[in-house]
């Protein structure tokens, strides 16, 4: 299993692995938005920590059709299956290794581009702790979605129409965090937000990896 | 080791596509399966492999010992042949890659990126990863689609020291191999019977 | 003889035959009656005036679009565990009713709340729910139509059906949590005292009667048509088999 991990984020640093769209399009969508709202440093400071979690999140779903599709095309896909490691595994082993080469660089690249949206000072450590408890989550679930999408020619459209409305729960709950302490809130007020996105990632990474796996299954059969 | 494999029934798409399918394979020999296309040989190899549910009949032993090669190998272009090696040995618990290398003449190529190697080298590195499992079984599905002559000889002659080593194989293929001793199933008398029409109306919707 | 007989194909389609002119017929009383009693035989709402009539469209059809998702969840299960095809042709039959009911609770809880609110959209727990659910209808229809294999398909969207249950529930608390929201609490209860008025009460309940009916009814036709959609695919691939 540790093999496979290896594997994998040597894949994704080797040229053509896709290492580092997702943080490049993290800084577009962040640049882009003062375009949209306008430069007013007030306006920008309420949003911040908002659109930094939802920029997360879609440069997290930009990502999710590499997990196992490429795996899928060249056969690894059906040899993984028939390796004498459990399928529930792969998919867990796939999830981790998508958080480790997406999921945290946009974390820690958040509080840098924080600063360019004028976050209030309170919200950098939150923003920061929110982001690297929920998005393991956003990789769990969008490893299902990948499995689920895995055979299809043009998967890509509709993994994000299937995977968006499951990161609701995740996002409302990151968002509400970072939110909340970037307004100055005390711990107290966001203490249970954050609890709750914590369940989700743990419940997540307890449970859908045999649904992928249960997916990935059809998908090869 | 000896598989044996009897009454199976191999599906595709929800019909049976084959039933009745029988044979017992020795240690160090090989099965070639014949039949026209679409009668169902890559179905029955994953079949064997465990990736696809049988309908009934008997394997043993099971898929833990098969070695199963479709026309995609799982090569990663962008990693070194020992990189794609070793990933796989290590996967099913082989220390060395080592004498793989050596077997099937990689050594030279050990550091180059899989992604430049020629067809037949590549499909010398497909084989040296069937080798790095440690299963006896191989399981070959058209193996020397895109081989020039030459290297369908090599092919041949890894096959050949495979079944040497007192492993078996089980190939679909249409050119002969040149592998003595070597059986053939021909496929086309175990094409499961059509459904008949109304009495099977249960779940096929026929 | 058992309940599960009738999820052979053929049994199901000899009795869906029977049932589904009594179904279509006794929909369309039921909503003639319930929609005129409900329209025209009323009276208007002290403080509501006459927009509170479309009641009689919002409540039901809401209480579909939730109950529809609940019985695909139901018959995903059946297919997973005993393999009955027709219980997964019922689910995928389902889904695009629950689809357009969602859209018409939508719909018309806009129409409602324009004048009661002032708003037609307001970022309200429920109506928020209810728009993430119709995504929820949205990428399980996607799913159904993107996988060529029927049999593939099933699975999946089964898959997808079970784990978009527990995530649609998770959604809605964490919504609840977001936003405190303005709608009114439920309109029907088992409990007496909470509920809306006599007057209203009973052409509602036969307008909730007529949905559910409509509901049988558009269901059965559906899985009736996907029935015999496989078969046609099953005697094209026995064809050429032979």
């Amino acid at each position: 299993m540790i093999a496979l991990l290896k594997r994998d984020l040597a894949l994704a640093v080797r040229a053509g692995g896709g290492f580092g769209l997702a943080l490049a399009f993290f800084l577009i969508v962040v640049t882009l938005t003062p375009f949209a709202v306008g430069p007013n440093a007030g306006t920008l400071s309420i949003i911040a920590a908002g659109i930094l979690w939802l920029g997360a999140l879609l440069s997290c779903l930009l990502s999710l059709d590499r997990i196992l599709a490429l795996d899928y095309e060249d056969g690894a896909l059906e040899l993984l299956a028939t390796a004498p490691i459990p399928l529930e595994a792969v998919a867990g082993i796939k999830a981790l290794a998508h958080w480790l080469t997406t999921g945290l660089p946009l974390t820690l690249v958040a509080p840098v581009l924080g600063v360019l949206l004028n976050l209030p000072e309170p919200g950098y450590l939150w923003l920061t702790l929110s982001l690297a408890i929920g998005t393991p989550a956003l990789s769990v679930v969008g490893t299902f979605g990948a499995a689920l999408t895995v055979g299809l020619k043009r998967g890509g459209l509709l993994l994000s129409l299937i995977v968006l409305p499951l990161y609701v729960p995740t996002l409302i709950f990151g968002a509400e965090v970072a939110r909340r302490a970037s307004e100055g809130m005390p711990i107290s007020e966001f203490s249970t937000p954050l609890a709750l996105l914590a369940g989700i990632t743990l419940g997540t990474l307890a449970l859908l990896p045999f649904a992928s796996a249960a997916a990935i299954r059809i998908n090869l059969r | 080791m000896e598989v044996i494999v009897e009454d199976l029934a191999v599906v595709r798409g929800g019909m049976r596509v084959l039933e009745g399918v029988g044979f017992r394979l020795e240690a160090g020999r090989a099965l070639v399966l014949r039949g026209p296309n679409g009668i169902g040989k890559t179905t029955l190899l994953r079949t064997l492999a465990g990736l696809q549910p049988a309908d009934g009949g008997r394997v043993a032993p099971g898929p833990e010992v098969m070695a199963y090669a479709s026309h995609a190998d799982g090569i990663k272009a962008t990693l070194s042949v020992s990189e794609n090696l070793a990933f796989w040995a290590g996967l099913h618990g082989v220390q060395s890659i080592a004498a793989a290398l050596a077997d099937f003449n990689l050594e030279a190529l050990e550091a180059r990126p899989a992604g430049s190697l020629s067809a037949g080298q590549k499909r010398r590195l497909g084989l040296a990863r069937m080798a790095v499992t440690g299963r006896p079984v191989w399981l070959l599905d058209e193996p020397t689609v895109s081989l020039d002559l030459a290297s369908v000889g090599l092919f041949a002659a890894a096959v050949r020291r495979h079944l040497e080593a007192g492993g078996s194989a089980v190939i679909a293929t249409h050119i002969d191999l040149g592998l003595d001793g070597a059986e053939v199933l021909e496929l086309g008398p175990f094409k499961a019977a059509p459904p008949e029409h109304d009495h099977d109306f249960h779940e096929a919707f026929l | 003889m058992s309940l599960w007989e009738y999820a052979n194909p053929r049994k199901f389609m000899a009795l869906s035959g029977a049932v589904l002119p009594i179904a279509a017929v006794g929909t369309a009383v039921a909503m003639v009656v319930g929609l005129v009693w409900g329209f025209f035989f009323t009276p208007d709402d002290y403080r509501q005036g006459s927009t509170v009539k479309i009641i009689y469209i919002h409540v039901p059809s809401a209480m579909i679009a939730i109950n529809c998702w609940l019985m695909m969840l139901i018959t995903s299960l059946v297919w997973l565990i005993r393999r009955h095809h027709v219980s997964a042709l019922a689910a995928k039959a389902a889904a695009p009713i629950g689809a357009t009911m969602t859209v018409i609770a939508l719909l018309t809880g806009a129409i409602w709340g324009q004048p009661m609110w002032g708003t037609w959209w307001a970022w309200d727990p429920r109506l928020t729910s209810f728009l993430i659910l119709f995504l929820f209808y949205l990428g399980y229809m996607a799913l159904w139509a993107a996988v060529e294999n029927p049999d593939t398909a099933a699975e999946l969207t089964s898959v997808l059906c079970i784990v978009g249950s527990v995530f649609a529930v998770l959604s809605r608390y964490a919504l609840v949590f977001w936003n405190q929201g303005l709608h009114q609490g439920a309109s029907l209860s088992l409990d007496k005292e909470e509920n809306v008025s006599d007057v209203f009460y009973w052409p509602l309940l036969i307008c909730i009667a007529g949905f559910v009916g409509l509901f049988i009814t558009l269901v059965l036709l559906r899985t009736r048509t996907e029935v015999r959609d496989r078969r046609l695919k099953a005697l094209i691939a026995r064809e050429r088999m032979a």
